[in-house]
This record gives structure tokens, C-alpha cells and sequence, in this order.
């Protein structure tokens, strides 16, 4: 059950200043997205039609400390055939970034940002590796690419994997 | 036609007949593809986390190209779309040329990001591809994926139709083998949430791979990385985890065009593929 103590009014406004987020007040809740969603079709967990609208609710904490949040496959099938062009992709990446500002990052994603911000890349790459690159005749990859570490201090992404 | 070479982070590791093919191809079309070792992930893996953080690496591996002066082509398709998304961004100028600066680079030409069939599709074109074929593939019997990434979102890529997709299924055509439409022809693979929910990824991978064994054919034809780790790599699991068999080949767009360009199966890496294409190359005498 939601009650009125539950809903945050600020959480839209902030969705709504977000790159993306400005055209969530459009959704009028058709569910074309749900139907054209790979994840909705094998777990019910994950409902675009429905996060829209706990948004536009202003269930912040349930929508943030969720775990459906992260279960966006981001293959754009909800916002190529919204019908009234609300960004569902760009507002569920919005979503999940919010929710790491919050201190709720999914693991998976948490590892997968530290091995770029440390090597650059997601897998490392060792001299193996590059042995058998060399042996069918591919050039060698540079191992560390110390500039995306910076990036991360730069945009304070370091802190937020903390 | 020349470009900077974006492998990414999956290719170089994990595909490495994606990349043996797409190069041994590129050469036979006279497509020269420059190796640029400062390139780094495109960004997109850290796009749920901070997705400013996603775009400044994106931004940093255009702002190198760009002062090559070369075009970027990609053979993931996620690399590609998040290239091509940040691309547009800087070419209109916003204060993410100032935020380069910054980290000390600059972009400097404009520029352009192509997935390597797109550069197939557009740069190359059928016919010049047509008067290079050396064996027809007439026996075969194939099934096109598209994925997501490589024509969506819709409004940063200005070729195809991501709702009735039709570049892939031609560049297969031109082999002489025969496309077949199935099911769930445009459905995602899942690898996004492979971290996340393993079991609904691969039931997502289970759905597609059901309709391509019902429509019987040889092989389904990929051209992201990400999806064949999907479809092939985890082919054995889905068969296990949902006690079901499929052993369906999954070849990437190069390979199958290799073979079409009379390139030797050694050459293009097919040894390397998990679900042995041992059938389909018998198909072919």
C-alpha cells in the first residue's frame, strides 16, 4: 500500500531538470513500453510502465533502493516506440545514477566501473593475452590506459565508488 | 577509405575471430583500418554509474581520432552507438569540448563514427562487395540479428530502419545464401543484465535462440560482440539450465562474408567459435 508520507514531490522535479528527464510528465501510462520490454516478457519485476509512474508519484525511496532498477537490459525497444516520446531509456539511466549518488550502486555495475576506471578497459589484459594476439596475428593492446583513471577523479566518479 | 580501429574492451579479449574476420575482409575490399593504441573502453559500461564519466571517455577516444583526422569504426555496437551519440555532441559544439580541454585534449576535426557493417553497408556498398564474391554460399540457410545498439536510438543514427531492419539481412544476401525471417528477429540478447539477473538474461537469449532452431537454420549471424557471448558462448548453459538443445552455430558478419570472398575458414577465425560450424562448412563442399 502507498501512503501519502510516502511520496516525495521533489523527486520528479529533479527527474524533470535531467537530461531526458524533462519529457517524463508526458507518459500517460499506456504500457506500450512494458509490451515492447525483452525483461517485462520474462520477469514481471521490471515494469517501465510502472517505474514511470512511481516517479511521477514520488516513490523515491522505493524506486532508488530497488532492485529492478538496475534490470534495464537498455536495448531502447520502450523509448523508440513510446508514442508520446517520453526518454524511458535516458530516465532509467538517470535512475540508476541517482541511485549510486544515493549509495545504493549494484555491485555489478560498481566492479565493472572500477576496472575501467583502473585499467580503462573491462577485462585486464596480460602478457599472455597479447602472446596469443601476436600468434594469430593481431597487434598487441596496451594494457593500462591511465587517462580514464583521471577522468574518474576529474568527475568526482572515484568518490562514488567508494 | 580509412579509419581508426575501435575494438573496445570485448572484441580484443573475447572475439578475436570477430576481429581476425573484419580485418582479413577489410583487406580483400581495400578498407584500411589504422590501429590507435590509445583508444579505451567507450565509456558505455559506466554510463549506469555516472553517466558524465561515460561521456568524458567517450569524448577522449573521439578527441584522438579526431586529431588523426580519421573516421572511427567500430565492431561492437554498443561502442558504436555511444560513440556516435557523444560524436553528435561535440560536433554541435556543447560544453563538453570545454570539459576536454580540460583533460587536455582537444577535438579538433570533425568526424564521424561507423559501425564496420554500416562502413560495409554505406562506405563500400553491394555492388562493389558483390564483384569481390569468389564462392556462393547458395546452401545456407541463415538467420539475421541485428541487436540493439547497432541502429538505435533511432535519432542519432540516419540509415535503416530499426523497426524493419533490412542492411544486415542484404549484406547476407549478396553471399547467394538464403535470409530467413523468424520470430523474435529484433529482440534484444539480454547481455546487459548478465551481471545483474543471470537467469533472465539467458532465458532473454533461451527466446531467440528457440525461434532460430524452429526456422531450422545454420547459423545465426551476429555482429556485436556482446551478443554472441549470448547466443554462442552461453549456448551450453541455456542448454543445460533449460533442458533444451540447440547446437546453432553463430557466425559473425565477417566470417560468413570470408567465406563468400573465398577467404579460408582458418583465416577468419571460425576454429575459434565455441558452437563448432562444422555442418554448415560441410553444406558448402
Amino acid at each position: 500500500m502507498i501512503t501519502a508520507k510516502d511520496l516525495n514531490p521533489n523527486f520528479k522535479r529533479e527527474v524533470l531538470t535531467l537530461p531526458g528527464g524533462e519529457t517524463l510528465l508526458r507518459c500517460y501510462s499506456c504500457g506500450d513500453c512494458t509490451a515492447s520490454c525483452p525483461v517485462s516478457a520474462i520477469d514481471r519485476k521490471f515494469n517501465p510502465r510502472r517505474i514511470m509512474r512511481m516517479v511521477i508519484l514520488g516513490l523515491k525511496e522505493r524506486v532508488l533502493k530497488s532492485d529492478f532498477v538496475w534490470l534495464c537490459s537498455t536495448c531502447y525497444a520502450c523509448q523508440e516506440r513510446c508514442p508520446q516520446g517520453v526518454k524511458i531509456f535516458e530516465i532509467m539511466t538517470l535512475l540508476k545514477n541517482m541511485a549510486v549518488k544515493e549509495g545504493y550502486i549494484h555491485p555489478s555495475f560498481k566492479k565493472q566501473a572500477e576496472l575501467v576506471r583502473d585499467l580503462g578497459r573491462l577485462y585486464e589484459i596480460d602478457d599472455f593475452d597479447n602472446k596469443k594476439r601476436e600468434r594469430l596475428g593481431l597487434p598487441p593492446v596496451k594494457k593500462v590506459i591511465e587517462e580514464v583513471g583521471e577522468i574518474f577523479e576529474r568527475t568526482g566518479a572515484t568518490k562514488l565508488l567508494k | 577509405m580509412r579509419y581508426a580501429f575501435f575494438l573496445g574492451c570485448t572484441v580484443p579479449v573475447r572475439a578475436q575471430n570477430y576481429e581476425l574476420s573484419a580485418r582479413k575482409v577489410a583487406e580483400v575490399l581495400g578498407i584500411e583500418l589504422v590501429n590507435v593504441s590509445e583508444f579505451s573502453c567507450c565509456g558505455f559500461p559506466v554510463k549506469s554509474t555516472d553517466a558524465f564519466t561515460a561521456e568524458l571517455i567517450a569524448a577522449r577516444n573521439l578527441a584522438i581520432a579526431s586529431s588523426l583526422g580519421l573516421d572511427v569504426c567500430t565492431l561492437c555496437s554498443s561502442c558504436g552507438s555511444t560513440l556516435t551519440e557523444v560524436n553528435r555532441r561535440l560536433v554541435r559544439g556543447t560544453g563538453l569540448r570545454g570539459e576536454l580541454e580540460q583533460i587536455g585534449r582537444e577535438y579538433r576535426n570533425r568526424i564521424d563514427v561507423r559501425h564496420f557493417v554500416r562502413v560495409l553497408w554505406e562506405d563500400v556498398g553491394v555492388e562493389r562487395i558483390k564483384s569481390k564474391i569468389r564462392r556462393k554460399l547458395t546452401s545456407l540457410n541463415l538467420a539475421a540479428h541485428y541487436g540493439c545498439h547497432y541502429l538505435k536510438p533511432k535519432e542519432i543514427f540516419d540509415f535503416d530502419e530499426p523497426e524493419d531492419p533490412t542492411s544486415l539481412d542484404e549484406l547476407v544476401k549478396i553471399t547467394d545464401a538464403t535470409v530467413t525471417d523468424y520470430e523474435n528477429k529484433k529482440t534484444c540478447c539480454g547481455g546487459a543484465i548478465l551481471g545483474i539477473d543471470e537467469d533472465d538474461a539467458l532465458q532473454i537469449a533461451k527466446r531467440k535462440l528457440d525461434s532460430v532452431r524452429e526456422v531450422q537454420a545454420d547459423a545465426l549471424i551476429s555482429i556485436c560482440p556482446f551478443c554472441s557471448i549470448m547466443y554462442e558462448d552461453n549456448q551450453r548453459k541455456i542448454e543445460s539450465r533449460f533442458e533444451s538443445t540447440y547446437s546453432i552455430p553463430v557466425l559473425y558478419y565477417p566470417q560468413l562474408l570470408g567465406l563468400a570472398l573465398g577467404l579460408d575458414p582458418k583465416e577468419l577465425g571460425l576454429r575459434m567459435n565455441r558452437v563448432r560450424p562444422d555442418t554448415l562448412l560441410s553444406k558448402l563442399g
